[in-house]
């Protein structure tokens, strides 16, 4: 990524994303707007895929949204930011838009990109639109009142994952959305954490800037109160142990050369990440597993962690 | 404005007469996605970009959903858009219909009518767009390929008039691949015709808006009632467009079409190519047989011509309606009888009226059948539904 912001100092000033919106006290994924907002800049268009972000921040008549803001439905926002693209293209070229280099940007939750956004999200970047996708991933449908989604971690609780004496929290591994979108030779990818803002607002405005050459994708991790069973003062904590403990790596797929990025750039080896038991025994989703399950999780992230270094040395 | 003095006429499909009409439009975003029998006409955009002769974007989609979300969209952004589709498309682009017009976009779409699966048939029927005739979209079913051509460009005027989505649809196969003479427009006299006019809301960052917001039970019968309005309204305005066109190109059709009805006794009323044409020639051999027979095009489906058809109807002793449609389970299963009885009703108007289902799935409508529709209202009043040309 390009360094744009070196210290919090240089980060945008002016808010973007206005407050009075309904989002929860503590919420990961209001912490991801306001920085998405602020470093995209006023001139774009966002498309929002249906979820908490959309429900919560356009209560008619009010808005939090201070861009030219559309929302359509659940599967199709890469589709509708498509068509805004191609729209602002030939208008440009029509002499028929006033508002000169306009960015186009999507913000979808886990549900909406993960299942049943992939297709149009498949679509939108095989075509190379030029639009920024961005994924903010809360680990399940949230706004629906946490159903497990293809993002939710094995063995988490769910509402339609349950605890019971039979089956013990999703039975399934998480999908790996960064390797499917990776697999359609975009021209920048990037995961990002909401604890490090410096290494988010840089990817973001990174990622904006690629769209010039394609579409780009960032996968932000947005711990969420209410379906993670966490306090509401912990989600920056939360979010930091995912980092910390290997569990959510950042790093950044740029021109076909992937890139860890601090501090994950020193957790290949695994003695210099915290114990993944740091990240689960924070949330009350994981609060049910056995020293068993827990050592099941922790030799597939080891495994994960063998896949990513081999990856880096493509 | 004068009548048009250049006249060029080309031997078109109505897909490929729709095609000419969007590339006269001057349409800046196509979403294109292949379905029987659609998919000539994006083939033929296709080729007018590539050749140079339409400056517009074309977004080739994964699905019909994304079709029309990509249009909405772009129209959301201030694009002239387009897009085409067919039965199953506009089936998957089920959930967008209602979107489209709930957002109030001047989205123009064609669709040349199919059968619905299952079983799967890529023939002619209406039940495609039947399923999405109470969406809150202006709908046209054309019964030429001149008509076709006419109604796409007439279309255009009426959306952004109305800020309401608009179909255009006609037989599949049965228009969509039948070569007619079409007398073209010229381009420019079409784009007078259309002028760039700037809507009230666009996404555009020099004047933010939120649109697609979430409602409350305070607000969101008002949004819909507002579109209740905008359906109400449209229909004067198909009928303006249609009075200007006509004044502007020489062509106009108004919004039902009659044949013989001056003094006609019994009437079928129906819609599309082939069951108009065939109707029509089931009448003069009626005629030929004593019979006063007339026949009725229903030509703006939605909103539906109330007045205009009730007038168009009002000297016959009994008429029937023949629907090329199935809608399972209602008290009759014909579309277009139900609206029409319904109208009647609503307006005091108390004649036999039977319902004739024909040509589903493109089951050959036989002039011979349509003229024993006329004996059969001759003979008196039914009750039930005639299915006609099913093997039983």
């Amino acid at each position: 990524m390009k360094v744009y912001y070196k210290t919090l100092r240089d980060l945008p000033r002016e808010e973007l994303f206005a407050p009075g919106h309904r989002m929860c006290a503590g919420c990961g994924a209001a912490i991801a707007m306001r920085w998405i907002t602020k470093v995209v800049g006023p001139n774009a268009v966002i498309a929002n895929a249906t979820g908490c972000v959309e429900v919560t921040t356009t209560p008619y008549p009010e808005t939090a949204w201070m861009h030219p803001y559309i929302h359509v439905a659940f599967e199709n926002s890469a589709a509708v930011a498509s068509g805004v693209e191609a729209a602002i293209k030939t208008l440009r070229r029509k002499g028929l838009w006033d508002a000169g280099d306009t960015k186009v940007v999507v913000i979808a939750g886990d549900g909406g990109t993960y299942d049943i956004g992939l297709q149009s999200l498949s679509g939108m970047l095989e075509r190379r639109h030029g639009v920024l996708y961005i994924l903010y991933d809360n680990e399940a449908y949230m706004n629906t009142g946490i159903q497990r989604s293809g993002s939710t971690p094995k063995y988490a609780w769910t509402t339609t994952t349950p605890v019971g004496a039979a089956v013990r929290g999703k039975i399934q591994w998480k999908k790996d959305i960064m390797g499917i979108v990776m697999a359609h030779r975009v021209p920048y990818a990037a995961t990002a954490s909401i604890s490090h803002i410096l290494d988010m607002a840089n990817k973001i405005k990174t990622a904006l800037e690629y769209t010039t050459e394609g579409p780009t994708f960032l996968h932000i991790f947005a711990p969420c109160v209410p379906g993670w069973r966490y306090p509401e003062n912990k989600t920056v904590e939360v979010a930091r142990l995912a980092v910390e403990t290997g569990y959510f790596p950042l790093y950044e797929w740029d021109h076909g050369k992937l890139r860890l990025n601090p501090p994950s750039n020193s957790h290949i080896d695994k003695t210099k990440r915290k114990p993944l038991k740091e990240f689960l025994k924070l949330q009350g989703r994981f609060a049910h597993l056995t020293e068993e399950e827990i050592a099941e999780l922790e030799k597939e992230l080891d495994a994960y962690w063998q896949y990513l270094a081999k990856l880096q040395t493509l | 404005m004068q009548i048009q003095k250049t006249r060029k006429i080309e031997a078109l499909t109505s897909n490929y007469a729709v095609a000419y009409a969007v590339k006269a439009a001057d349409v800046d975003v196509i979403a294109v996605y292949p379905i029987t029998p659609q998919t000539t006409i994006v083939e033929k955009l296709s080729e007018f970009v590539a050749n140079g002769e339409l400056n517009a974007e074309l977004i080739h989609v994964e699905s019909e959903h994304s079709a029309l979300s990509a249009v909405v969209g772009a129209s959301a952004a201030g694009a002239r858009v387009f897009t085409a589709t067919s039965s199953q498309g506009l089936e998957l682009a089920h959930e967008v219909l209602h979107i489209a017009s709930g957002m109030r976009l001047p989205i123009v779409m064609a669709v040349p009518t199919r059968a619905v699966s299952a079983p799967i048939s890529i023939h002619n029927d209406y039940g495609d767009v039947m399923n999405a005739r109470d969406v809150g979209w202006v709908i046209y079913i054309a019964a030429s390929a001149q008509e076709v051509y006419d109604t796409v460009i007439q279309a255009y005027r009426l959306a952004e008039r109305a800020l309401l989505p608009v179909i255009v649809a006609y037989d599949g196969f049965l228009m969509s691949h039948t070569v007619e003479p079409v007398e073209l427009n010229d381009e420019e006299e079409v784009r007078k015709f259309l002028p760039r006019t700037p809507r009230p809301y666009t996404l555009n960052p020099r004047r933010p808006v939120t649109m697609g917001p979430l409602t409350s039970p305070d607000w969101y019968y008002e949004f819909k009632y507002q579109q209740v309005l905008a359906l109400q309204e449209a229909y004067k305005i198909a009928k303006d467009v249609d009075a200007e066109y006509s004044r502007a190109f020489g062509r106009g059709y108004g919004v039902v079409e009659s044949y013989r009805m001056e003094d006609a006794d019994y009437a079928i009323v129906t819609y599309g190519g082939a069951a108009y044409g065939n109707a029509k020639a089931a009448a003069d051999l009626a005629r030929e047989r004593g019979i006063a027979a007339g026949v009725v095009r229903i030509r703006l489906y939605r909103p539906f011509p109330t007045a205009d058809v009730l007038k168009a109807i009002s000297g016959v002793k009994a008429l029937a309606v023949l629907d090329r449609a199935i809608m399972f389970g209602g008290p009759a299963e014909g579309p277009l009888y139900r609206d029409l009885a319904a109208a009647m009703y609503m307006s005091g108007v108390d004649k036999p009226a039977v319902n004739v289902i024909h040509g589903i799935g493109q089951r050959t409508m036989y002039v011979e059948d349509l003229y024993k529709i006329y004996t059969m209202l001759r003979e008196g009043p039914r009750k039930e539904v005639v299915f006609m040309g099913v093997r039983i």
